[in-house]
This record gives structure tokens, C-alpha cells and sequence, in this order.
């Protein structure tokens, strides 16, 4: 074939192509029309995805609030459970009379449940198991050592009535194990203020600002004995059947109102520490002041306590006058060593001039493998006046939830 | 019982249910507020971290629990995050919101208040303790938070919710590169 026929052939070809093209080819008008139909099924998909987004959320939101599993506050989200305990081990070395302790305890089981019942009204309870086994002629006890309902009055003021912990000394509000050094609580907070100290009674808290704030309370008194030389560790009535003849009245104010730094002072007031029992006993005033501060790895805490008893009969045996004072610098080496020396002097018979002072050392170890878990190991030295001291060390592990 | 102290109890009983006020929770700033603060310009639209994933195992590592929603929202805009997270000190959530500008904490604030103990870390002593702060390796601080006594499990909710936020920053910015 020429090549002028060919391409003659070809021209006539393409011609005809584009002619069946363009008759298959929608007009303008049916143009229009097909993008009109895709731009409404455009939105309708639109619509569907942003329902189907709407519909995910709400699915969200449900899970969330907890609304998929039957709606509204359950018992589980109002109310909140925990507790502390600590188990220690003691090695002393009993002198000049004293007696020697090697020894195994658990010492606190403690359990916390919590309700909120309204947004301002909550329950609060702790009950303890103190040395592992109570009961007729065992060496523990069950204690019901909170059980109160705090209502709030407004944004800074709240009223409480019910078994609370009286706000006094460093350890009595707050004593879970991971938060103090030492096995033992200090012998200050044990035998002069005396922690853990509860009382049935009613009380209001709140905030003064500025970093201040407030508690007072009026309750259930001590009932000391001169069978215990008028010793006030011995005189706590535990809110069991307690006899309420002469009431206390408990102030605090303490600041916090800078990072590491508290300082805090109570009074409190026993109408009389006998409730009447002892004929030549009566009223009786318990001063407290202590500072707390802690600045990077350094901390320091300082207390001291002061009784003072009215009457002829604690002044016989000098328990007109009880005090006690500690001292106890710390150092955090990181965030699971810390070390620290504690200084104890105290006396439950100073009002006369009997050797009754004591005085103790300790120095130890905190290591924290958790936040809410402690292992502890101390030794403590004895110098008391009497002669009879235990020297030795304590080894202790606790946790908190 | 004394009598001189029975017409104190008595009043003491009778004004609790006049004097409860209509919320027990206590809201320094609401969440609305705060973000209004941050953003005086306009508060943009918010977005959301989904918590799945590697995202959910760094934050359960960060809190020691895992967070009680399956996302988190956020506000950003211009280089900076706002977050408000929730976390319980002892017994009930403290909210807080944090502004993460650069990957540093630009503010930081305790918006909603429920515990009844440990409050002092509303205040700006403590919470001017963050300022600047940035996350190190291992998600930690990059400075020592000093403690408020008696608020020990409050000041640990707060400085937990400064390092979550700093995370999330950080995660939702390598994302957005990636």
C-alpha cells in the first residue's frame, strides 16, 4: 500500500471514531445533572460519617462515665477502700532491770473504707487489728479508730461527728509506715501526746488562708488512774462505752504555707483527766508545738509536748508535769534511700525531782522499693535515769494503699 | 455530760443542714475559665489522644494505673497544649490544668478540689514548683517537687498529672512530624 493511501486510510478511521465519541458523550445539561446527584450523595455520606462520629462519642462518653454498665453512682465509684500495717522486728538488750525483747509482731492491720454519700457529706472508718490476735487473754486488740461522717459547710469550712483522730503531734493523723522513719513511732508521740489517740465527739476543720488553718474539737476525756501513776497513755477510754463526764476541747492551727514547711500548735483542755475517779485529781492542759521542713534531701522534724495536771495526787508523784521533745534531721540519698538520727528526751513524772527522765537515740534506714512500701532497719540507744535502758535494733517492713 | 455543753452540740447539730451549701466540691477555676486564660485569642477547637497502644502503657507507667477514659482531650494551638487531667490523691480526683508550652509546663493549676485533706496544693507555692519544668528520661521531672506535710498523697497526684501532660505534649507533637 502507498503511503499516501495509508495515511488517507487512517484519517478516515480517526475521523469516525471521533464522531462515535462524540455522539456517546452526555450534553451539558446531563453534565450538570450527574454532578448534582454526586454532590447529593456527597453530603448524605457527610451526614452519615459525622452521625456515625456523633454515635462513636456518645458510645465513649458511656464507657467512661460508666454509664454502659447500668448508669448513675454505683456503691464502687462512692466508695473507696484502704489500709496500712506493718510487721516489726525487735532485738534489745535489757539492762540495769530492764528486760530484754527479741521479738515478732505485726503490729497494725489496718483497714480504711470510705463512702461519699453526696457530693459534702462522706463517711470515714479505719479499723485496726493491733499484734495479729485479739481476744480473751491474747496481746492484741480490734480497734474502731475512725468512724465519722464530715458534712462540708461551705468551700472552707467542714463539721465532723463521729470516732476522729484528734488532731495533735505529727504521727497521729498521718502515721502509714511509709511515711515516718523508724520502726517504732518515736517514744514522744507514744507516751506523752499519746498517739494513735481517737476520741467520740464532734469537731469543725477549715481554712483561715494565707496558709493557715484550724481544727477544734469537743470530745470524750482521758480517765487516767493513780493506779498508773497518772501516766496519760494509760488513761485512753478508745470511744468504747467511754465515760463522758468531763469532756475535752482540742484546738489546732497550723500553717503550711510554704513547700516543705509546717508549723502547728495545739491546746487542749481536759475538764478532768479522772473523769471524776480520783478524788484529788482534776483538770489538766496538754500544750503541743512542732515544725516540719524539708527542702530537696534534707528534712527535719521537731516536736515537743508538755501535760500539765491539776490536783494533789499526780503532784505527789510528780506527774503534775509530763513532757517530751524530739529532734530528727533526715537525708534522702534518692528517691529509695533515706537516712536519719533522731533524738528522744521524755518524762512522764517531772514534776519532782525522782530519776524518771528518759532518753533515747536511734538512727537508721528507710528504703522504699515503692512509693507505698517501706522496709526499715534502726538501732536504738537507751540513757535513762532509772538505769533500766534497751539497747538494740529494730527491723520493720510496712505499705500503704 | 455537761450542761453548759449540750446547747453547743445542739447548735452545732442544727446548722449543718442550713449551712450546706448546693456543691461539696470545691472549684478554685472552672475548666472553661482556665482554658479562656490560656487562650485569650480563642480557645480552639479541642482534639483527642486515644490511649491505646504504647501511648496507654507509657501513661499507666507515669500514673501506676491506668487512666479511667479510653481518650483524652486537649486544646492546642500555636505550639502549646492544654490538658485537663484528673487524679485521685487519697480518695477522689483532683483536676488540674496544665499548659505545656515547647515542652516545658507554662501553668499549672488545681481547677477542682474533692479531697478533704492535702488542699494546700491549690496554692501557688506549690504550684509555681512547676514552672519550666520538662520531662527527663524515664518520664520523671526534670526537678525535685518539695513536699507539703500532710498533703504527701495530693502533692504525688499533682506532679504525676505535670509529668502526664508533658508526655502527652510530647506525643502528640512527634506525632503530628510524623
Amino acid at each position: 500500500m502507498k503511503r499516501s493511501t495509508l495515511a488517507l486510510s487512517i484519517g478516515a478511521l480517526l475521523a469516525g471514531g471521533q464522531t462515535a465519541l462524540a455522539q456517546d458523550m452526555p450534553s451539558a445539561e446531563e453534565m450538570w445533572r450527574i454532578i448534582q446527584q454526586q454532590q447529593k450523595q456527597i453530603q448524605e455520606l457527610k451526614a452519615r460519617v459525622e452521625d456515625t462520629d456523633m454515635k462513636a462519642d456518645a458510645a465513649v462518653e458511656a464507657v467512661e462515665s460508666g454509664g454502659g454498665t447500668g448508669g448513675g453512682a454505683t456503691w464502687a465509684e462512692t466508695t473507696q477502700i484502704g489500709g496500712y500495717g506493718e510487721l516489726h522486728y525487735n532485738n534489745l538488750d535489757g539492762s540495769g532491770g530492764a528486760s530484754d525483747k527479741d521479738e515478732l509482731d505485726f503490729h497494725r492491720f489496718v483497714l480504711f473504707v470510705n463512702h461519699q454519700f453526696s457530693d459534702n457529706i462522706r463517711l470515714f472508718t479505719e479499723l485496726e487489728i493491733e499484734h495479729a490476735l485479739a481476744g480473751e487473754g491474747q496481746p492484741g486488740e480490734v480497734e474502731l479508730e475512725q468512724a465519722y461522717v464530715e458534712m462540708d459547710l461551705n468551700d472552707y469550712h467542714r463539721a465532723k461527728a463521729g470516732v476522729f483522730l484528734l488532731p495533735v503531734g505529727i504521727l497521729n493523723e498521718t502515721h502509714e509506715p511509709n511515711t515516718f522513719y523508724g520502726v517504732e513511732r518515736n517514744p514522744i508521740e507514744k507516751n506523752i501526746i499519746p498517739t494513735t489517740w481517737w476520741a467520740a465527739g464532734a469537731g469543725l476543720s477549715g481554712e483561715l488562708g494565707q496558709g493557715f488553718s484550724y481544727d477544734l474539737g469537743v470530745h470524750e476525756g482521758l480517765r487516767i488512774t493513780d493506779a498508773t501513776s497518772f501516766a496519760v497513755r494509760g488513761g485512753r477510754q478508745k470511744s468504747a462505752e467511754a465515760d463522758a463526764s468531763d469532756l475535752a476541747y482540742t484546738g489546732r492551727l497550723k500553717y503550711t504555707g510554704m513547700p516543705g514547711l509546717e508549723l502547728a500548735t495545739t491546746l487542749q483542755h481536759q475538764t478532768d483527766i479522772t473523769q471524776g475517779s480520783v478524788a484529788n485529781a482534776g483538770s489538766a492542759n496538754l500544750f503541743e508545738a512542732h515544725g516540719i521542713y524539708s527542702k530537696g534531701p534534707f528534712g527535719l522534724r521537731a516536736l515537743y509536748a508538755r501535760w500539765d495536771l491539776d490536783g494533789s495526787g499526780p503532784e505527789t508523784v510528780g506527774a503534775d508535769e509530763q513532757f517530751g521533745w524530739y529532734i530528727e534531721p533526715s537525708f534522702r540519698l534518692n528517691e529509695k534511700w533515706g537516712l536519719f538520727a533522731r533524738y528522744n528526751e521524755w518524762d512522764n513524772r517531772a514534776g519532782n525531782s525522782s530519776q524518771s527522765e528518759m532518753t533515747q537515740v536511734d538512727v537508721g534506714v528507710n528504703f522504699w522499693p515503692h512509693p507505698d512500701v517501706v522496709l526499715k532497719a534502726d538501732y536504738q540507744m537507751q540513757d535513762n535515769d532509772n538505769g533500766q535502758d534497751q539497747d538494740g535494733f529494730n527491723l520493720g517492713v510496712g505499705y500503704q494503699f | 455530760m455537761p450542761r453548759s455543753l449540750l446547747p453547743l452540740l445542739t447548735l452545732l447539730f442544727l446548722s449543718w443542714p442550713t449551712l450546706l451549701p448546693a456543691g461539696g466540691e470545691t472549684v478554685y477555676q472552672t475548666p472553661e475559665a482556665f482554658l479562656e486564660q490560656q487562650f485569650p485569642d480563642g480557645v480552639p477547637e479541642p482534639d483527642v489522644v486515644w490511649l491505646r497502644g504504647e501511648v496507654r502503657e507509657t501513661v499507666k507507667d507515669i500514673l501506676g494505673h491506668r487512666y479511667p477514659s479510653l481518650r483524652i482531650r486537649y486544646w492546642h494551638k500555636d505550639g502549646r497544649s492544654a490538658w485537663i487531667l484528673d487524679e485521685i490523691g487519697k480518695d477522689l480526683p483532683i483536676t488540674t490544668g496544665i499548659l505545656v508550652n515547647a515542652g516545658r509546663i507554662e501553668a499549672l493549676r488545681v481547677l477542682i478540689f474533692r479531697e478533704s485533706r492535702g488542699w494546700e496544693v491549690r496554692h501557688e507555692f506549690f504550684t509555681d514548683q512547676f514552672d519550666q519544668a520538662r520531662l527527663n528520661e524515664g518520664h520523671k521531672l526534670d526537678r525535685h517537687i518539695d513536699n507539703i506535710s500532710g498533703a504527701t498523697l495530693s502533692v504525688r497526684a499533682v506532679t504525676k498529672l505535670a509529668r502526664l501532660a508533658l508526655y502527652l505534649d510530647q506525643w502528640i507533637r512527634d506525632d503530628t512530624q510524623d
